[in-house]
């Protein structure tokens, strides 16, 4: 067996290779203590998220209090596709298991919504939101439990039915579920208290608009809070064990189901989550809402971003959100006709997917950190060498 | 483990094998390709279940034994690839592989209380222990695709060990290794079964018989013989199973010289 100390000249070029071979991993950072580096965040877990958490919430209250109320509405619309992307990227990027049928999870929680809300006596928002990733959470158990015994395209089929089929159950019990029309969600107006806040903050008018986007940015900022809590413990650690060696991960004592069954739980939550948000934002929960697109558009972003990284999946929602607006303007000023530069808006995002794959196949965060690695990689040789 | 029977599909695999692994001993399981060793080390995991035949661990029967148990009943297994986590660091690999004694649960971890912190630190410590045995602390922070083979295999030991064992299983732990690491691996060897018995599957003849109290040889899937490693060598049968059957050289010449002459 060969010393640690013999790595040197002679096998430096090895140590530039210190990365993750497999682009799929790429994004993935070590769990919390296994992590060794020094870092300007404290080492406690819950204190060093918080202090992100902390820094993120003054920056979107500052984003969302510089922008416009149209920029307003599109970060709300960001918030609900990064709550689920980043529910997505924890089942795809860290556990492995593919999800065609996040669209019908989001649909569940988006019309579970609009019916508490349309009550003679709505409950609070909270308490909706609760109830509707209770349900969702439901849902992707009897989901997950199927899911956990099939593998790649049989998974990507076995969701895809969920993904074409959930959405049929609004049309046949349309007297319920208001058929293709769908339902109006009672979005909640501002409380008291949201625009004594803005006032304070701002003088910015508290609409409802922008009540919803802080809607939209708080239960964001939570779930990622939650999610990367979850993925820098043992859990994390635990299910990207069980994606990368199924008998390595079972000798070690760990159950593959009940681990698989789990992640997708905690994905369908975000997911249900993600759908509340959605109706509340959108005001309006509708089979056209929730088809096979939503469920590929979500995959999209995560890859585009780094499978497995929640920075990657809010990057890749970013993309999906910002992207088309902005192509349609800039086709517009280039004299093109209305239905010409809305036409544009999907060429140029399957453009920049295909460029993405090529030239960054482990996306935008994985690349990254894949670079900084072998970085790393070369410093530790040149010091080794020298 | 007593008259264990594997059929796959008709084909026997293993019929009435009996190997009783004694507490503190190296137990050494031999045999030519296709002889059902590594179907014999499933079984003894639960990755295959036998068509007959008891295991008995501790003085109780396994009945219907699944792999993820295995480590909590203090019995590790190493696998014939190294079969570590490729999207892992080195020393996470061996975090996973201390499983079973992680105290914190799914809540504390979605909360980031201080308790899941704590735990996973105590892991962590174990883990580098488990490295620094096997003189591979140093590339802690590597992923496992990027080290050379035998340290990946070391590194897939550290995971066994981690677990604390009373029983561990190699399975073919020194293929791909040189002369001097299995020199040293035999060591190891030695040395761990001081804290826990070891059940190994080999080919190298040379550390079989250096490390093992006693030996099993299977040949198509029947135990041929058994006893230590000098009653084994000196055992016809097995000499028969590894080279053929016994070759009586003047016959052979003689057939050999009528041939040529044929021909000439």
């Amino acid at each position: 067996m060969s010393q640690p100390q013999e790595k040197t000249a002679a096998s430096a070029g090895e140590m530039t290779s210190e990365s993750p071979v497999e682009a799929t991993t790429a994004a993935n950072a070590p769990s919390g203590p296994a992590s060794a580096r020094r870092s300007l965040l404290p080492g406690n877990t819950l204190l060093r998220h918080l202090v992100i958490l902390a820094v993120c919430a003054v920056g979107a209250v500052a984003l969302l209090e510089l922008t416009s109320p149209f920029r307003n509405s599109q970060f709300a619309v960001l918030a609900y596709y990064a709550i689920a992307a980043g529910g997505l990227t924890v089942l795809t990027g860290l556990n492995g298991q593919i999800s065609l049928g996040h669209g019908a999870l989001m649909a569940v929680g988006a019309y579970t919504t609009a019916l508490l809300l349309g009550a003679e006596e709505p409950l609070p928002l909270a308490v909706v939101f609760l109830a509707a990733v209770g349900i969702t959470l439901l849902l992707g158990a009897v989901v997950g439990v199927a899911a956990a015994r099939l593998h790649g395209p049989y998974l990507a089929g076995a969701t895809l039915a969920l993904a074409v089929g959930l959405p049929g159950l609004a049309l046949y019990y349309d007297d319920v579920l208001g058929g293709e029309q769908g339902l109006r969600v009672q979005s909640p107006r501002a409380p008291e208290w949201f625009q004594g806040f803005i006032g304070f903050v701002s003088g910015n008018n508290a609409t409802t608009t922008k009540w919803l986007a802080y809607v939209g940015v708080i239960c964001l900022l939570l779930t990622f809070f939650l999610l990367a809590n979850l993925a820098r413990s043992r859990v994390g650690r635990t299910w990207r064990a069980v994606r990368d060696e199924e008998v390595a991960a079972e000798l070690a004592g760990i159950d593959l189901g009940a681990w698989r069954v789990l992640a997708f739980v905690v994905s369908a939550a975000c997911a249900g989550l993600a759908g509340a948000v959605l109706g509340v934002v959108i005001r309006l929960a509708a089979p056209s809402g929730f088809t096979i697109v939503l469920s590929i558009a979500l995959l999209t972003a995560i890859v585009i971003g780094g499978l497995g990284s929640l920075l990657g999946a809010l990057l890749g929602s970013a993309l999906l959100v910002f992207l088309p607006p902005f192509v349609t303007n800039l086709g517009a000023d280039l004299g093109l006709n209305n239905t010409e530069a809305a036409q544009l808006a999907p060429f140029i995002y399957g453009v920049v997917l295909i460029i993405v794959m090529i030239a960054a196949p482990a996306g935008f965060v994985g690349t990254i950190r894949l670079r900084w690695l072998q970085a790393r990689g070369k410093r530790a040789a040149r010091t080794a060498q020298g | 483990m007593t008259g264990i029977s594997v059929a796959f599909g008709g084909v026997s695999a293993l019929s009435d094998v009996s190997l009783t692994v004694e507490p503190g001993q190296v137990h050494g399981l031999i045999g030519p390709n296709g002889a059902g060793k590594t179907t014999l080390f499933n079984v003894a995991c639960g990755l295959v279940r036998p068509d007959e035949g008891r295991i008995v661990w501790n003085g109780s029967e396994l009945r219907r034994l699944r792999p993820s148990r295995l480590t909590r009943l203090g019995i590790s297994r190493t696998l014939q690839g190294v079969g570590l986590f490729r999207g892992l660091t080195v020393l996470e690999n061996v975090m996973v592989g201390a499983h079973r004694h992680a105290k914190a649960g799914f809540f504390s971890a979605l909360f980031a209380v201080p308790t899941s912190d704590k735990d996973d630190a105590r892991l962590r410590a174990r883990a580098m222990t488990a490295l620094e045995e096997l003189d591979a602390t140093g590339y802690a922070t590597r992923y496992p695709d990027s080290l050379p083979y035998p340290v990946q295999k070391r590194v897939a030991l550290a995971r066994a060990l981690v677990a604390d064992p009373e029983l561990l299983l190699l399975d073919e732990p020194a293929s791909g290794l040189g002369e001097d690491e299995m020199h040293e691996l035999g060591d190891l060897i030695r040395t761990l079964s001081g804290r826990m018995s070891v059940l190994l599957v080999e080919h190298h003849m040379d550390l079989v018989m250096r490390v093992c109290d006693r030996i099993t040889v299977l040949d198509s899937g029947e135990q041929i013989a058994a006893g230590t490693p000098a009653e084994v060598q000196a055992n016809p049968a097995v000499t028969e199973a590894y080279l053929g059957d016994e070759v009586d050289v003047a016959t052979d010449a003689a057939a050999l010289a009528a041939a040529d002459g044929r021909e000439g």
